[in-house]
């Protein structure tokens, strides 16, 4: 741009959106290129790569891959399940994760500080470290369920969704909200005699609305895009979430057309949930970046 | 606090309580049993007892040798010389049932040099495993500075105000949301050496002077190519919390600055830098340890191949842990990548302290 004379602000405005756009288009072709080629039967879609047509929807268009990947694989099952295991440990991760927050941050209690600081401390531990124990104790545990007592949680939804209820990030994001929330609130409602599920209820819970979008959407994303724990612990295709039943399109001569419509059917409705709540996504990644 | 004049400590424990366990029981319990396990023979589903087995797991991953070898000579003392280059004796003679080296046993060339006369071999017991911890190391060291300053360039680029910038924004965001296995299985079709779009475009713009790369088949080009990717995934998350980072600092001390008259240059230099310090100290501790995970991409893209040129750590703690049954292994491999990465981050912390 310091070829550019200062004074000519149109052609500097110019510059800098020609700029923007091109690195959008860094970040978008993938995209596009995926949802043009959901669209194409195989062949086409293969010749299609060699020239801009790929980011297209021209030639022979149509949904016959949509239709196709639903013949070919439980696809409905798999979103079922996804959706399932995602909206089950969202919703408990915001009740156990707020409620512990809630004891930290109002109630004193004998040996709070040494919880707090124990459960900060598990931040430091990637998942990838745990793993393969947690393998041996989730194939190992009791659960008692409809077929009554029974060992061993693999090939299950609460395999899925236990061990991801409560973490330190979602714990530190409450702390960090409700130490901010006004503590004569609290006060004064203990003086007139409320209790503390009351007030968790009525008075904390209320106020929470951005911590609790900021939480869930961050849950959300982790949950549903999870792949690693699924594949170690469902190997029946009745409790595969989405991102793991994408194997079942490559046992056999891999369809293309059909892959691109199975991912685009996975995506696509994450992505349009993203761009509707774009700014609280961004806020919610934003204020992981406060521990600092 | 509020808490200092409100005490109930059974009402504390039974709101607390059910995180606490859960943590407890799926993140601390599974970390001390990595632990524990790795120093057994432990299996996910066996018929034996597991038995205690002491150190011998990072032993087998860790073991190491240097072996030097003189040149072959023959009756008369000379040297052989084969195809004009000395021979030097086949390390298997060392490595297999050889009682003058006995812990040789088993290992096999990691590496080797001429040094003189003489020929270095640097021995491994489990060779596939140290170029998994190299690997993961190039992976780390290429993509924490590159992926930092990359988003850091955007972030720069996004907290202009123009019309339009949230869209910008948005879109520069939105990889960051899309599953990294369904990233993964599109720049296949990228990266696909026969018809592949990064093929295409490079013999479009140079009208067919680049040949065509098979850019996850080829040993040289595959780890590179897994960076690159891997880099445009998640640049967009650490570009959002630099910008939360520069929305942080104070629009007086730009003012100030423009008044002194300062360059871009000098802006940057002495006011947006500074003012980020801490934002720098998380994104690269973050950066780092999700680097350190490396695993949905290779699984997708590569396994591990071609050659062992994309082996990671955490690839080979699941590939035995869990492709193998091999509890024990895939643990001591955890417990080695964790010590690593405390490591790292303790080191980042220190260097980057504030110094008073």
């Amino acid at each position: 741009m310091a070829t550019i004379s200062a004074d000519n602000h149109g052609l500097r405005l110019a510059t800098r959106y020609a700029v923007l756009v091109l690195i959008a288009i860094v970040f978008i072709f993938p995209l596009v290129f995926m949802l043009m080629s959901s669209l194409k039967p195989d062949q086409q879609l293969l010749q299609d790569t060699a020239s801009l047509r790929a980011f297209l929807p021209v030639g022979d268009v149509s949904l016959r891959n949509y239709t196709a990947a639903f013949d070919r694989a439980p696809v409905a099952l798999f979103i079922f399940n996804s959706v399932l295991v995602t909206g089950v440990t969202v919703v408990l991760s915001l009740l156990v994760c707020s409620m512990a927050a809630f004891a930290f941050v109002f109630i004193g209690w004998k040996g709070r500080d040494f919880l707090l600081t124990v459960i900060l401390a598990t931040l430091i531990v990637p998942f990838e470290t745990i793993a393969i124990p947690l393998l041996l104790i989730a194939s190992k545990l009791p659960w008692i369920g409809m077929d009554g007592l029974t060992w061993g949680w693999l090939n299950s939804y609460h395999v899925q969704i236990v061990p991801f209820i409560a973490d330190g990030l979602t714990i530190f994001l409450f702390v960090q909200y409700f130490k901010d929330l006004p503590g004569e609130l609290i006060e004064a409602a203990r003086v007139e005699g409320a209790t503390w599920p009351q007030i968790y209820r009525r008075i904390v819970m209320p106020l929470a609305g951005p911590v609790l979008a900021t939480a869930a959407i961050l849950k959300f994303l982790a949950m549903y895009n999870q792949y690693l724990w699924p594949l170690m612990v469902v190997q029946q295709e009745g409790y595969r979430p989405v991102m793991v039943g994408l194997q079942y399109f490559f046992q056999q001569n891999v369809a293309w057309g059909e892959v691109m419509a199975y991912l685009s059917m996975i995506t696509v409705p994450v992505l349009a949930f993203y761009l509707y709540l774009q700014r609280a996504f961004i806020a919610s990644i934003a204020s992981t970046g406060v521990k600092g | 606090m509020a808490s200092k004049f409100q005490r109930s400590n059974r009402t504390g424990w039974l709101m607390a309580g059910p995180a606490g366990l859960l943590i407890a029981g799926f993140v601390i319990l599974p970390f001390f049993f990595a632990f524990a396990l790795s120093f057994t023979n432990q299996r996910l589903i066996s018929p034996n007892p597991t038995e205690f087995t002491g150190l011998a797991n990072y032993r087998q991953l860790l073991g190491m040798a240097v072996l030097t070898v003189d040149p072959v000579v023959d009756a008369a003392g000379a040297v052989v010389l084969k195809d004009g280059v000395p021979e030097y004796p086949a390390i298997r003679s060392f490595t297999r049932n050889n009682p003058d080296y006995p812990h040789l046993q088993g290992m096999r060339e990691w590496t080797s040099f001429t040094w003189g006369d003489s020929r270095t071999y640097i021995l491994a017991r489990d060779v596939v495993f140290l170029t998994a911890i190299v690997n993961t190391f190039i992976f780390v060291i290429v993509v924490a500075p590159v992926q930092a300053g990359l988003a850091l360039g955007l972030a720069l680029l996004i907290n202009q105000r123009l019309r339009g910038i949230n869209l910008f924004r948005a879109i520069y965001f939105m990889p960051v949301v899309v599953s990294i296995v369904v990233v993964s299985l599109l720049w296949r079709f990228i990266y696909d050496g026969n018809s592949g779009l990064l093929n295409n475009l490079l013999g479009a713009i140079s009208f067919g002077a680049i040949p065509q790369i098979d850019w996850l088949g080829n040993p040289s080009t595959a780890l590179g190519a897994i960076i690159a990717m891997s880099i445009w995934q998640a640049v967009g998350f650490h570009m959002v919390i630099w910008l939360s980072g520069l929305q942080t600092i104070s629009p007086t001390l730009y003012e100030a600055g423009a008044i002194e008259g300062a360059s871009k240059w000098q802006t940057f230099r002495y006011i947006t830098w500074p003012g980020l310090r801490n934002t720098a100290v998380l994104v690269l501790i973050v950066i780092t340890m999700q680097a350190f995970a490396l695993f949905a991409q290779i699984d997708v893209m590569t396994s591990g191949g071609p050659l062992d040129s994309t082996q990671t750590i955490v690839f080979q703690a699941i590939e035995r842990g869990y492709g193998k049954q091999d509890i024990s292994g895939g643990s001591a491999i955890s417990v080695i990548l964790f010590v690593i990465v405390l490591t790292i981050s303790l080191i980042q912390r220190w260097l980057t302290r504030e110094r008073t």
